[in-house]
């Protein structure tokens, strides 16, 4: 049955499909080196905790890989870059500083929600413009529950869920329109939303906002940056994870199916109203844990901070990223932190006509979506892969590998 | 026994009487094949019977049972799956993801399921993974896993269309023009599956063709249409002597009516 490259059909349900041993052992060195490095150029003197808690953690990336691997040795390559990945980003809170540490925080939030719109979009291709209501969503249920005295096993989940009921009640107009008509009912609803909570003083403070404290967790209180940032990080992780299982199960084909071919998709047996409440049900519940999260960093909220703008951020967030893969949130993300401070930092050095020009991040940002939908409709993730496959095939790379072929017209696809 | 039973089927689009008062049966474990010239309706008739188009009138009864009213998304539980003329295929996913969306109407866990992927989760996944791979076998799909649709040429890709509507373990199977745009071997290896499909799986096949050696060489019965009706039915032989089906193809758009 399988003769070349695989052995069994497991390996097709695995969050890591295709693997090899060879980087496995590269990889220790690797892992050696970083330690070592940490000793040397850690900005605070590492105190016997810390060795122990770095410990702990290699021993379990490690034991992550041993495990993933089967009798032949495979599945260890990519989880041992995610190990690798997972050890980068738990030691940040030593080497890294105050300033760095909080935008990577951010990073994290956005990829959060980052996840759930590629899984909207990417994935189901069904578009919306209002992600940033379920951001607030989130965000005002963790603020309010919170000012209630319940901690965030009660804040988060309550968060998600209510996030996800906004998400139906949005999602609903999907059942009947396509592109750019979903695009203006979502915003449309996204800006009752902000109105709704600018114009209900009473609850949410108006437009005065609403101030949050330091979240806490069965009395364990997230009172320092580095806290907040595992905090964030686990929960990306935690995110990252439900995509990834979403993506390998049926209810990711199904939206990929709707995505590609809604006819052939009912003719499978896809009802297409409860999959594509379903995935604005996910995907804003993840939005709505981004922005709970989101709220305790900051610790003031008000509908300013919810605009279209957050949405669109959103959106530059999911087509920069890479609308094919979950993991391009992350890149995705760190553009749109990263891509403000960059122009501001260069604004100075602009001539005042231009640098002093109204909008300016609007229209770059903009800019940047338009070029990547033209010259890179895959994304940071698409050229990534691009480059991998550049060097794995070197001598024998084609220049038409990645070229889609054109298809017949779709008016004639019923027929 | 009849197992999909067309009565009085009927569909107007605006002025077009695209489909026109069509009766037929198909019995279980045959191969009925549908012929006519293009625009004859026969792609409306699976449309209709996949319940994409709703009937002007007429009833559509599955194993007895009535299925009219169904929703499009119910047909393929019931166990009627279907192939497109031009290929409905999910372009931007692999060949395994396009077969697994084959076995979605047998699915038993739910999107919250999902999220997580526990035990049960796998466990039905691995299942529709075995029972698709005994179809990539069927069908010597195997070098193809894992390529995404979009980069597979347009023969191939109209045998994982086949092996899609396979993998819903259909109890019949509505083939539209299985031949088209195939070469010489690819329509004869369509050929072969098709008989194997009756023979070796035991599913009851509906097909619209236009290569009369393929439809002489699998068909049980034909029946031929034309302008939305029936002109004849019977073996192979039998239609195409018929002075009606002769007239319909080799007479173009002569604007006599038929005999009623
Ligand atoms: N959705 C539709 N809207 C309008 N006219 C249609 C539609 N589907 C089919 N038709 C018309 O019905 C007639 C039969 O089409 P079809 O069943 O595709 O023919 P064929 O026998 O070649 O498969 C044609 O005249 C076609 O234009
Ligand atoms: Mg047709």
């Amino acid at each position: 049955m399988r003769f070349l490259f695989k052995t069994d059909y497991a390996q097709d349900t695995r969050l890591f499909p295709f693997g090899g041993t060879k980087r496995f052992w590269s990889g220790l060195a690797l892992y050696a080196a970083i330690l070592v490095a940490l000793a040397h150029y850690a900005p605070v003197a590492l105190t016997s905790t810390h060795w122990l808690g770095l410990a702990i953690v290699y021993a379990v990336a490690f034991g992550a890989v041993l495990l993933r691997q089967n009798a032949d040795g495979e599945g260890g390559h990519a989880a041992f870059w995610y190990g690798l990945l997972g050890v980068a980003a738990l030691s940040a809170p030593f080497v890294l500083d105050l300033y760095f540490l909080s935008q990577i925080t951010f990073v994290y939030v956005y990829a959060i929600a980052g996840v759930g719109l590629i899984l909207l979009l990417g994935m189901c291709g069904q578009i919306s413009l209002g992600h940033a209501a379920f951001m607030a969503c989130g965000a005002y249920t963790a603020a309010l529950l919170q000012a209630q005295g319940f901690d965030l096993l009660v804040t988060l989940p309550a968060a998600i869920l209510l996030s996800a009921l906004l998400g139906v009640v949005i999602g609903l107009p999907a059942l009947r329109m396509t592109g750019i008509y979903l695009a203006f009912a979502t915003y449309a609803f996204a800006f009752i939303v902000e109105e709704v909570l600018a114009r209900w003083d009473g609850l949410t403070g108006g437009n005065m906002g609403f101030v949050l404290s330091d979240p806490s967790i069965l009395g364990y209180t997230f009172d320092s940056e580095q806290k907040m940032y595992y905090l964030a990080m686990v929960l990306f992780a935690l995110t990252l994870l439900a995509g990834l299982n979403i993506r390998r199960s049926s209810t990711g084909r199904a939206f990929m199916a709707i995505r590609d071919s809604e006819t052939a998709a009912e003719a499978m047996g896809v009802n297409l109203a409860v999959y594509k409440t379903t995935a604005f049900a996910i995907s804003a519940g993840m939005a709505g844990l981004a922005g709970a999260v989101y709220a305790h960093l900051l610790f003031f909220i008000s509908p300013e901070g919810f605009t279209i703008l957050l949405s669109i951020n959103l959106l530059v967030l999911a087509v920069i990223g890479g609308l094919a893969s979950m993991h391009g949130a992350i890149f995705g993300a760190a553009f749109i932190v990263v891509l403000p401070q960059l122009i501001s930092l260069t604004k100075d050095s602009l001539p005042p006509v231009v640098g002093q020009l109204p909008g300016l991040e609007s229209g770059i940002f903009g800019l940047v979506i338009i070029l990547f939908v033209i010259l890179e409709p895959m994304g940071l993730h698409g050229r990534w892969m691009k480059i991998k496959t550049y060097f794995q095939l070197f001598p024998l790379y084609k220049r038409g590998t990645f070229r889609r072929q054109k298809s017949y017209m779709v008016s004639e696809k019923n027929r | 026994m009849t197992l999909l039973e067309v009565e009085n089927l009927a569909v107007h689009f605006g002025g077009i009487k695209a489909v026109d008062g069509v009766s037929f049966g198909v019995d279980k474990g045959e191969i009925f094949t549908i012929i006519g010239p293009n625009g004859a309706g026969k792609s409306t008739i699976f449309n209709l019977v996949s319940r994409i188009y709703q009937p002007t009138s007429g009833r559509i009864r599955f194993e007895g049972k009535d299925i009219t009213g169904l929703p499009a998304h119910r047909i393929a539980g019931l166990g009627i799956a279907r192939t497109f003329q031009n290929i409905e295929l999910f372009d931007m996913a692999t060949v395994l993801d396009n077969m697994m969306l084959g076995r979605h109407a047998h699915r038993r866990t739910g999107p919250f399921a999902h999220l997580f992927f526990g035990p049960a989760t796998r466990a039905e996944e691995l299942a529709h993974r075995r029972k698709i791979e005994e179809v990539i076998d069927f069908l010597d799909l195997q070098h193809y896993r894992d390529q995404m649709i979009a980069n597979l040429p347009y023969g191939v890709r109209k045998v994982v269309e086949l092996g899609r509507a396979l993998c819903t373990e259909p109890k019949i199977l509505l083939l539209d023009e299985p031949s088209s745009g195939l070469n010489v071997e690819e329509t004869e290896d369509m050929s072969f599956w098709i008989s194997d499909i009756k023979n070796i799986l035991g599913i009851t096949v509906i097909m619209v063709e236009h290569d009369m050696n393929l439809v002489n060489e699998v068909s049980d019965r034909v029946l031929a249409l034309n302008y939305g009706r029936v002109i004849a039915t019977g073996t192979p032989a039998e239609v195409q002597a018929h002075p009606e089906v002769i007239r319909a193809y080799l007479g173009g758009d002569d604007t006599e009516t038929e005999a009623a």
